[in-house]
């Protein structure tokens, strides 16, 4: 089984040896409703932890996407240009945004398990 | 999350709630943004079929005595004596400068004048009119509630319970017996669609909303769909596209003015808006449509070909029945053609644009 952290942000990272997936949680998609567009970073972006790494956009507002870790982006969504819903219909699959070469792994440490971002976001409502 | 206490609710809180609403505080109230359908799916219904909104946060005004068409003519550009009874007007508060107080509806009845301003304007508005009005005639209804239905289906559902509306034209008003209530029905909207508003009274708002939503046309829509289908049918929002800065000349809302006010004047600011009719405006309002998918929202600057500032978005987003991002703001008037390109700086990025004819969508009613 993968090590998946989140963020209080509502991003997830999914750990693939050196390598982070980053896409936002079904809470996050279902906050913002219908995603119509989404900015992802390019490759070779810097990123740091808690920074701006890309945008997405519902019909209702623009909210920024924050990169879990830092590090350089080694791939965007591609598939999301063409279809931005798929971050509605499969936020942890195929609606992952970007993916990070970690620079510091230590920081994923400091992000929280699956059973602690349950415990975040059932204090949320 | 739950609302702040000094948010006001409508009569029809309760209903949103069961219906699983998501609420926002717009303009003092606690109202529904959207329903789990999500603002795409309760969009694109409308414009399929119908949809209800609870509008009951805008301010209903009756206007009754002797004096009060000429009274109102000081306040407005519309030709209100022209009215016929049954016949509904859109037009503007001005002020002294030309400027746009708040755009509002005029319905001539038999006896009075009923009135529709925007929520986040009423009080100033309430005051304006009793300020400059006979004493006496002007009187806020607090105990009525709003409900608009539209789409192309929404008369026929109103039809099956009142078949008086069958005989109103778009922009007609009648009194309808809805599920044993007394309501007044115009046939109007938001939404570039055609529907109905209808004023009842509070006590009886949850039964009516409840039997309407009942049909089958007839889904629940909230205050995120109303922004994008009015985007789309390029109508105005007071406080974005419309403010105490901008004339009805520089808004495109020339129309407004009736032949005989732009002849006689005698409107508040009528000095500033029939000069800016001879000289031209320094800014005119616009649809815009971006080249690529990234929508453009409010305050996104716009920019020429040599990146010099030429104008500002003022209400922008995704158009659902459009497919793709629409914009209206104000440029110069130099560029103001349709078909002119244009940039928009979106996060420090210029992205291509151009100048696009309103609305982004045919209008649905005749």
């Amino acid at each position: 089984m993968s090590d998946v952290r989140y963020t209080k942000d509502h991003e997830w990272i999914r750990l693939e040896g050196g390598v982070g997936v980053v896409g936002i949680t079904d809470y996050a998609q279902n906050a913002l409703g219908d995603v119509v567009y989404v900015e992802v970073p390019e490759a070779g972006k810097a990123l740091t932890a808690g920074g701006e790494a890309g945008v997405i956009e519902s019909v209702k507002a623009a909210s920024e996407i924050y990169s879990p870790v830092s590090g350089e982006v080694v791939e965007g969504n591609a598939g999301l240009d063409g279809d931005p819903a798929l971050v509605n219909s499969s936020p942890t699959g195929d609606g992952w945004i970007f993916k990070v070469k970690l620079s510091n792994p230590d920081e994923v440490g400091k992000l929280m398990t699956e059973a602690e971002y349950q415990a975040f976001v059932d204090g949320l409502d | 999350m739950s609302a702040p206490e000094t948010l006001l609710t409508t009569p029809l809180h309760a209903l949103h709630q069961e219906l699983g609403a998501e609420f926002g505080g717009f303009a003092g109230y606690d109202m529904p943004i959207r329903y789990p359908a999500g603002i795409m799916a309760e969009h694109l219904h409308c414009r399929a079929s119908a949809a209800l909104f609870d509008v009951s946060h805008m301010g209903q005004v009756l206007v009754k005595g002797p004096g009060v068409i000429e009274a109102l003519e000081r306040l407005v550009p519309g030709d209100i004596e022209a009215l016929k009874v049954g016949r509904q007007r859109y037009t503007l508060f001005t002020n002294a400068r030309g400027g746009i107080m708040d755009d509002l509806m005029v319905t001539r009845r038999e006896t009075d004048l009923f009135v529709v301003v925007n929520a986040g304007c009423k009080t100033e508005d309430f005051a304006h009119m009793k300020a400059h009005m006979p004493p006496g005639t002007v009187a806020m209804l607090d105990d009525r509630a709003l409900i608009a239905l539209q789409g192309p289906k929404a008369v026929a559902v109103i039809a099956r319970m009142d078949p008086g509306i069958n005989t109103v034209p778009f922009m007609g008003a009648v009194e309808l017996n809805l599920i044993g209530l007394d309501c007044w029905v115009s046939r109007s909207g938001y939404t570039g669609e055609d529907g109905v508003e209808i004023s009842v009274r509070a006590d009886g708002a949850e039964a009516l909303a409840r039997h309407l939503l009942a049909q089958p046309e007839v889904m629940p829509a909230g205050l995120g769909a109303r922004d994008s289908l009015r985007l789309e049918a390029g109508l105005c929002l007071y406080g974005s596209d419309l403010d105490q800065n901008t004339t009805p000349v520089e808004a495109g809302l020339t129309w407004t003015i009736g032949k005989r006010r732009k002849m006689e004047g005698g409107f508040i600011g009528a000095e500033a808006v029939l000069d800016q009719l001879f000289t031209g405006p320094r800014k005119i309002r616009v649809g815009i449509r971006p080249e690529g998918k990234a929508p453009a929202r409010a305050h996104t600057q716009i920019v020429d070909e040599t990146n010099n500032e030429i104008g500002e978005i003022t209400s922008g987003g995704f158009g659902p029945t459009v497919g793709g991002p629409v914009a209206m703001g104000y440029v110069t008037p130099d560029y103001a053609n349709d078909g002119t390109a244009i940039g928009l700086v979106i996060r420090g990025k210029v992205h291509p644009a151009r100048i696009a004819p309103l609305p982004f969508v045919p209008k649905g009613w005749k």
